[in-house]
């Protein structure tokens, strides 16, 4: 019984991971198309990503002549650290074999360690740009990545756990509670992802206006195969924040592991969930307004309150 | 284990003596300076990995004492080795191991008399370290505390000739001083008056202060070894100090002597007083939340590489008082087991800190024999001259930034678990503070990021920002091996939690009474309380991560191509592009300087547009210094003058005086 769990979750984490690499341009591409819809464009397909991934692997890598071993290496670091990140998200279903290696803490942990290998790579050619961008990133994320974790820590502490299966298992399989503690929790989470994925308000995706992009800058250097590996990664990056909104906030219609029955429903759960997600997020990046890079901060420092507020609620009325 | 009647504290003491043969030697060879450096040091070295290997052996041991028949008639010189000292000789000989090594390479092109003398000072200051960790009495305690603080300000001011050297290790001086002083007083109190006997440690155990006065111990010994470790605001020597000794001594000062005084905390709170107030946590606590901001702060926006390093200790000293604060509000409300997970993350990161930390600083060694250069303004692109540095160096970046799999990121998770399993403690404003003491932790670790991307992307990466001194070149062997050694260091402390969790039990046991005890959760998994609540398997998530990505190497290359081709930097498009188009180390921290403004105490000078030849000016002082320092100062300074007015240095002035006093003292008896 034991051993036949195991190979189960081996197979449910084997299928996750195919999942989400696979689906994750998907992902962008919807958001793309959404945006598209609301500002009345006809907009390029969804598998406009995939097109996009497929030419650049085609295509001879240029490299600026004193191009470290770091600026090669980062591409495949990041897309490791983010493919990583978002197969040991549970989504589709608790008890990933993989996830006591890896709690919250540590998800944090591998998002950071993709960002200060980016950051040193948008340094390593020594351009204008390059640098800009990995300053601003830095600045960004030093707010960003303190707000996500609080944002963690208070599901850990509903949970009593820091492990994300027992996290989404105590949220999704109990009885339906709510959390005023998450309210903030859920607002700080999304100015979050915001930021951390390079979306309106802090950064914009689709823009090469050299002096508000913060992560188009680092990634100038970068073409070919290692752009298109880069580009996965946010794209995995994207799909893995959403991911964990949804499994904090949203985490209904999970299936447990062995339970073959509720697996198809599971997956139309996270499809119908995703795409909600995805539109969502192309309002809000409609309906706001880029800001000024000094204004980026203290966005950031409110995500950064609202999500120590809400932990301190937690521990004020313990729900 | 019992080796034919030698105990631990016998061969540490051997070892303590080998040290300082070693360092008279060097004394005597001084016409031979390429004996001291590839034998003296070297063999200091293998002295060193001894050190630690006793402090391993003695770690599973009961204390062994002794009594050495030198010191004061009624007084003499009590050792002992328990658990607590045998972890910080770990973290003593394994830091050391490397940094001696690293030395023999640094101090090769030194003059041959000052080098005999450094020699000397080097191992004194070594093993005045380890004897402070051994010492059993308050008198020898100060006597190797004093020793300790004498080595390294002539280590400090090696380079005497320069005045601001000599200003820094005056400074230096003073604070360790002031320090020195609380602590005695500390002492003082703990022996109550119970005459001379009653100095030594196993006396003060046994004694019972009333709160009143263990807190007035405490309140002392935080003042006086915080002084040493760089507490605010008694912090303003680090930033001097660091930067004006050679790099090696640099290493031994932030990452192992800065921990002597971590030690002395833990001992005189946890050890010599035998009640724990829920105050002093709150105290501690606070204090350390304050210095690591402000460490990390101030480390974000320096230009010179040491003295960035340097705030950065600062910052790290922080994040440790913040651990024995929360083991001692633990420890007070009976949580023992939280107690026991805080300390161990205190422990632990201690021995991170005199990892990483040494391996950076004798990295900034490197680059300053190879450049000549501390302004890091002038730097950039040394990866390529530098592989070697870069490689090794980019492991202590990471740990230091506390990123998975390395070290950094162990002692963080510790941590932050203590923070999430502590709600529950029956004083409501304790459990208000312990969330938002998580959020500054967790802001701190990320602005430590912040500041270490700085530092090595300035350095190492980019293009080189104008002409180098000398063409730079890379380490020599005996630096590199004393570089990887520390690297190394890093990696395994981050892999092998388990085994390192393990051995800190001895410690937390010893202290407040109760191991971790790895939950049963087998080698692989890291899991202080429950496997089911928070757990971590580095080698797993190192297996995860390069698995992926090798993965993903093979793949793109085998169904797409490999072809490269070089070509000029694309940048936008842009023609024209020097290397003075990158950010600088200023320009890399001015965001920091504008959101934390009121932290500062900024000067800056904009050149107006219409100037032929702008120049711009900016510097970001500390505020304690002006605010707190400097006053003291003019008020010493007034109170001199107005001594002066009695002291003329005329002999019949004074003779009068005597002559005035006598005539007083007649009129009255």
């Amino acid at each position: 019984m034991e051993n036949t769990n195991q190979a189960l979750g081996l197979l449910f984490q084997f299928y996750q991971s195919l999942l989400v690499v696979l689906l994750a341009p998907l992902l962008t591409g919807w958001v793309n198309q959404c945006r598209a819809w609301l500002q009345n464009r006809s907009g390029p397909g969804l598998l406009q990503p995939y097109r996009t991934l497929r030419k650049l692997f085609h295509k001879d890598a240029v490299m600026a002549f004193n191009a470290s071993p770091l600026f090669r290496a980062t591409p495949y670091i990041l897309f490791g650290c983010m493919w990583l990140a978002a197969a040991i998200i549970p989504i589709i279903a608790v008890n990933l074999p993989f996830s006591p290696a890896a709690d919250v803490i540590a998800l944090v942990g591998v998002f950071a360690l993709a960002r200060v290998f980016i950051a040193l790579a948008a340094m390593d050619i020594g351009t204008a740009f390059g640098t800009l961008g990995a300053r601003r990133e830095m600045l960004v994320s030093f707010l960003a990545e303190p707000a996500l974790l609080m944002v963690l820590f208070t599901a850990s502490l509903i949970s009593h756990s820091t492990q994300l299966p027992r996290i989404v298992e105590a949220l999704a399989l109990q009885q339906f509670v709510l959390y005023p503690s998450l309210a903030f929790a859920g607002l700080a989470f999304v100015i979050v992802l915001l930021a951390e994925n390079a979306r309106i308000p802090v950064d914009n995706p689709g823009t090469h206006l050299e002096l508000t992009m913060i992560h188009e800058a680092m990634i100038l250097e970068y073409s070919a195969r290692h752009l298109a590996l880069v580009e996965w990664a946010s794209s995995l990056k994207l799909f893995a924040y959403i991911s964990i909104g949804i499994a904090l906030f949203v985490p209904y219609g999970i299936a447990d592991v062995g339970n073959w029955g509720a697996l198809p429903l599971a997956i139309v759960a996270l499809l119908v969930k995703l795409a909600l997600a995805g539109a969502a997020l192309a309002l809000l990046e409609t309906l706001l307004a880029k800001m000024r890079i000094f204004r980026a901060p203290e966005f950031m420092g409110t995500a950064f309150l609202l999500a120590v507020l809400g932990l301190l609620i937690h521990f004020l009325l313990g729900a | 284990m019992d080796i034919v009647g030698v105990l631990p504290l016998d061969a540490a003491g051997a070892l303590v003596v080998l040290w300082l043969v070693l360092g008279l030697l060097g004394l005597a060879m001084q016409h031979r300076p390429h004996i001291i450096t590839n034998v003296i040091f070297p063999v200091g070295a293998f002295v060193s990995l001894a050190v630690a290997a006793t402090g391993l052996w003695a770690l599973g041991e009961v204390a062994s004492v002794a009594t050495l028949p030198l010191g004061l008639p009624d007084l003499p010189f009590h050792l002992r080795l328990d658990p607590l000292s045998a972890l910080f000789l770990i973290l003593l000989g394994g830091a050391s191991f490397g940094v001696s090594l690293f030395s023999a390479g640094y101090f090769k092109s030194m003059q041959g008399d000052t080098l005999g003398l450094l020699c000397l000072e080097y191992h004194l200051f070594l093993a005045s370290m380890a004897l402070v960790l051994l010492a059993d009495d308050a008198y020898m305690f100060m006597v190797a505390w004093e020793t300790m603080a004498l080595s390294s300000y002539f280590l400090v001011t090696t380079d005497h000739h320069v005045p601001d050297i000599r200003k820094a290790g005056y400074l230096y001086l003073l604070v360790a001083h002031v320090g020195a002083i609380a602590i005695l007083l500390g002492f003082g109190v703990m022996q109550g008056g119970h005459g001379i006997g009653a100095y030594t440690f196993a006396a003060m155990r046994e004694a019972h202060l009333s709160a009143f006065w263990s807190s007035v111990v405490f309140l002392l010994a935080l003042f006086g070894f915080g002084a040493k470790a760089g507490l605010l605001p008694l912090h303003v020597w680090l930033p001097e100090a660091h930067p004006a000794a050679p790099s090696p001594v640099s290493a031994l000062m932030s990452g192992i002597m800065l921990k002597t005084a971590i030690y002395g905390i833990l001992r005189v709170t946890f050890d010599l007083l035998d009640t724990q107030l829920w105050w002093w946590g709150v105290l501690a606590l606070a204090l350390g939340l304050i210095t690591a901001i402000f460490g990390v702060m101030f480390a974000a926006v320096q230009v010179d590489m040491k003295r960035l390093l340097a705030y950065s200790s600062i910052e790290n000293i922080g994040l440790l008082l913040v651990g024995i604060g929360l083991t001692i509000i633990f420890h007070a409300y009976d949580k023992d087991a939280l107690a026991a997970l805080s300390l161990t993350a205190t422990l632990y990161h201690s021995l991170n800190h005199a990892v990483f930390k040494s391996l950076l600083f004798i990295g900034t060694g490197s680059i300053l024999h190879s450049t000549g250069e501390r302004n890091m303004g002038r730097m950039g692109g040394l990866i390529h001259d530098m592989p070697w540095v870069a490689a090794l160096m980019l492991v202590g970046v990471l740990s230091i930034s506390g990123l998975p799999p390395f070290n950094g990121f162990v002692s963080e998770w510790l941590l932050l678990q203590a923070f999430l399993l502590s709600p529950g403690l029956p004083n409501s404003y304790i459990n208000m503070l312990i969330p938002v003491a998580a959020a500054v932790i967790a802001l701190a670790a990320a602005l430590a990021a912040y500041v270490m991307v700085k530092f090595y992307g300035i350095i190492f990466l980019g293009q080189p920002r104008g002409e180098a001194r000398n063409p730079p070149h890379d380490a020599g062997i005996w630096k590199r091996i004393g570089m990887g050694w520390l690297a190394l260091g890093c990696v395994t402390l981050g892999l092998a939690p388990v085994f390192v969790v393990q051995q800190l039990d001895h410690v937390t046991q010893m202290l407040v009474g109760r191991g971790l005890g790895n939950a049963a959760a087998g080698w692989l998994f890291l899991a202080p309380v429950d496997i089911e609540r928070a757990s971590y398997s580095p080698v797993y998530f190192l297996l995860a991560v390069v698995g992926v990505m090798l993965l993903t190497a093979l793949v793109v290359h085998r169904y797409y191509h490999g072809r490269l081709r070089r070509g000029p930097a694309w940048d936008c498009g842009f023609p024209a592009q020097t290397s003075r188009m990158q950010d600088t180390a200023e320009g890399f921290g001015q965001p920091i300087r504008r959101i934390f403004e009121p932290f500062f105490r900024i000067e800056s000078e904009l050149p107006s547009p219409f100037d032929t030849h702008p120049r711009y000016h900016g510097r970001s002082d500390d505020r304690i210094w002006f605010a707190l320092y400097l006053p003291i100062k003019h008020l010493t300074e007034k109170l001199s003058s107005l001594a002066s007015l009695l002291q003329h240095g005329r002999i019949h002035l004074y003779l009068s005086y005597t002559f005035v006093t006598l005539v007083v003292l007649l009129a009255f008896v």
